[in-house]
């Protein structure tokens, strides 16, 4: 079923996007299919299956705590777009 | 004022732990680098980099769970809590959602005598965001400055119950919040560098309502001060709202320590959408109650031990055994300074009345005293042994604290020493009674006030170097000879 435009709006302003009114339209058909795809889950019977928060049966993987070098900041900093004194630069927030 | 009103306050705390690197990688989390100088792939939240978790971060936690008498949970994992922030390399922050590691905890606070527990409802680990910097103010600023030096520092947020009052409440719950935090060793709680950090949930209600009203966040609280301040403030602003008839609406102030007030930063509508999941690069967490209990034997004593510990070994009133027992440093040092001199009541007084008195105008932090215990200590035995009077002990006492000098060397430089012999304060004594013929007669006649004036008398002639007690005694026995 497909989502409403109110929702695909939502969804696009928590991922930052601007869309046409089409586009709304055609993700509203899209997106509606890729969710009912996966509602398909919901047909199992998970009766008795231990909810899982991780699909490996691992646990209590630690490091020590001790410092390592960090690389040199150019290296770190090379592929920012803009950068002053050291610092990342973005546009005005707040 | 508004006394039909209440004031219903939780607090929200971030308490920088203080491991030697970032949560989920090696780089060092020491404070004051260069920006972005302690920063490598995974901090900065390039793709594919896999974060692993501090060993220590875990057991802080855990320690600090324990010291705010929290359950500590057998299972919990890491979630992704997703938000665009330039400060937030990975457009998500890994925290904690549902399986906090800490819950249903409490901390006891004291205001005016009484005594009342404020509620933990959650602590849970996460990692820091970057640091933004401003060029001018917060709202002027034409761009913004990232610095990822902070971009993973381990952090633990404390969040409260509904359950605190008042302004002061508020304060007085922080205070002991750091307190307890720096005892069991688990964070340096130092406001000014942001590793204690507090937001506030302010609302009001009518007297009797049991509803929560409409409630505020308020950011930017950098000290006790601001705290307390904000939130009178935030409260008189929705008191006066209601009463004009506005509707109180739910956003994030912040607090503008300048004009002393708060402001509208954004309004929360659709800002509460963080579509939290687990973090698949994370295994979850078993915690077992080994590892639970072996935390537990080796916790340092927390505050509230240390306090009972002074009002039963050394009589220290319940205020007196609070103000020694906010930090482990200021306790050490009290420990100390007793063990050499054991009237523990004189050294707290020594402490609170005359330490206190320069640390707070020097701005000072008892780890910065030039002194040690052990001279404070010296320097009471110096007023026992009558070296000294304690009027010139505060003069010592005053330049022990600027220089960091001994107090035998200090009087020794300033010929301090006290005049106890009785053959020279007689021949004074007797002086001075000749000198004031119309005092002694007040005096005599009844009035207790010239006694004093005589003393005083006798302490000008000396320099105050006269032994009180002995000119009192010498100057009753000639009064009452004619």
């Amino acid at each position: 079923m497909a989502l409403t435009i109110k929702e695909v709006e939502h969804v696009a302003m928590l991922a930052r996007l601007s869309l046409t009114e089409e586009e709304k339209k055609v993700f509203a058909e899209q997106l509606g299919a890729i969710l009912g795809y996966v509602e398909k889950l919901n047909e199992l019977s998970t009766e008795g299956v231990e909810p899982l928060a991780h699909i490996l049966p691992v646990f209590n993987v630690f490091r020590e705590d001790e410092v390592k070098p960090s690389p040199p900041r150019e290296e770190i900093m090379a592929n920012g777009p803009l950068t002053e004194d050291g610092y990342y630069k973005v546009p005005k927030i707040v | 004022m508004h006394s039909e009103f209440e004031v219903v306050i939780g607090l929200e705390v971030h308490v920088e732990l203080k491991t030697k690197t970032k949560i989920f990688c090696s780089c060092s989390t020491e404070f004051g680098a260069q920006p972005n100088t302690q920063v490598c792939p995974v901090c900065s939240g390039f793709p594919g980099m896999l974060p692993v978790l501090n060993r220590k971060v875990v057991e802080y936690a855990i320690r600090a769970g324990l010291a705010l008498n929290c359950e500590i949970a057998e299972f919990c994992k890491f979630d992704r809590k997703n938000y665009f922030y330039p400060d937030l390399p990975k457009a998500y922050q890994i925290s904690q959602y549902d399986l906090p590691i800490c819950k249903n905890g409490y901390v006891e606070i004291e205001v005016d005598g009484e005594k009342k527990r404020i509620g933990i409802i959650r602590a849970h680990m996460e990692e820091d965001a970057g640091k933004l910097v401003h060029q001018g103010t917060i709202t002027s600023s034409p761009f913004s400055l990232v610095d990822l030096n902070r971009s993973g520092v381990p952090l633990l947020e404390i969040v409260s119950a509904p359950d605190i009052r008042s302004a002061r409440e508020a304060r007085a719950y922080m205070e002991k919040l750091r307190s307890i935090l720096l005892f069991a060793g688990v964070s340096d709680c130092k406001m000014q560098e942001g590793s204690l950090r507090c937001d506030a949930n302010v609302s009001v209600r009518r007297k009797g309502e049991t509803r929560l009203g409409v409630r505020t966040e308020i950011k930017n609280l950098n000290s006790f001060k601001a705290l307390e301040r904000a939130i009178e403030y935030e409260a008189k602003r929705q008191i006066e709202a209601i009463e004009d008839g506005e509707e109180i609406v739910q956003e994030t102030r912040t607090w503008d320590e300048e004009k002393q007030v708060t402001r509208s930063m954004r309004s929360k509508e659709e800002a509460h959408d963080y579509r939290y999941f687990p973090d698949p690069d994370l295994p979850p967490l078993r915690i077992s109650r080994e590892w639970v209990e072996e935390i537990k034997k080796n916790m340092p004593e927390l505050p509230e031990q240390a306090k009972q510990r002074l009002m039963e070994r050394y009589g220290l009133s319940s205020y007196d055994a609070e103000i020694i027992t906010l930090t482990p440093e200021y306790l050490a040092f009290f420990d100390q300074c007793v063990a050499l001199y054991p009237d523990a009541k004189t050294v707290a007084n020594w402490m609170m009345s005359e330490l206190n008195k320069y640390l707070n105008q020097n701005n000072m932090e008892i780890t910065e005293v030039k002194f040690r215990p052990e001279h404070l200590a010296s320097l009471l035995k110096l007023i026992d042994n009558g070296t000294i009077s304690g009027k010139m002990a505060k003069t010592v006492f005053e330049e022990m604290f600027n220089t960091g000098k001994e107090p035998e060397v200090i009087i020794k430089e300033k010929g301090m020493v006290q005049i106890s012999d009785v053959q020279t304060l007689k021949g004074i004594v007797e002086e001075v009674i000749k000198n004031n013929p119309k005092v002694v007669e007040d005096y005599r006649s009844g009035k207790e006030k010239a006694f004093g004036f005589l003393v005083g008398q006798v302490m000008k002639a000396t320099r105050g170097q006269a032994n009180p007690a002995l000119v009192n005694e010498l100057l009753r026995e000639y009064l009452s000879k004619e």
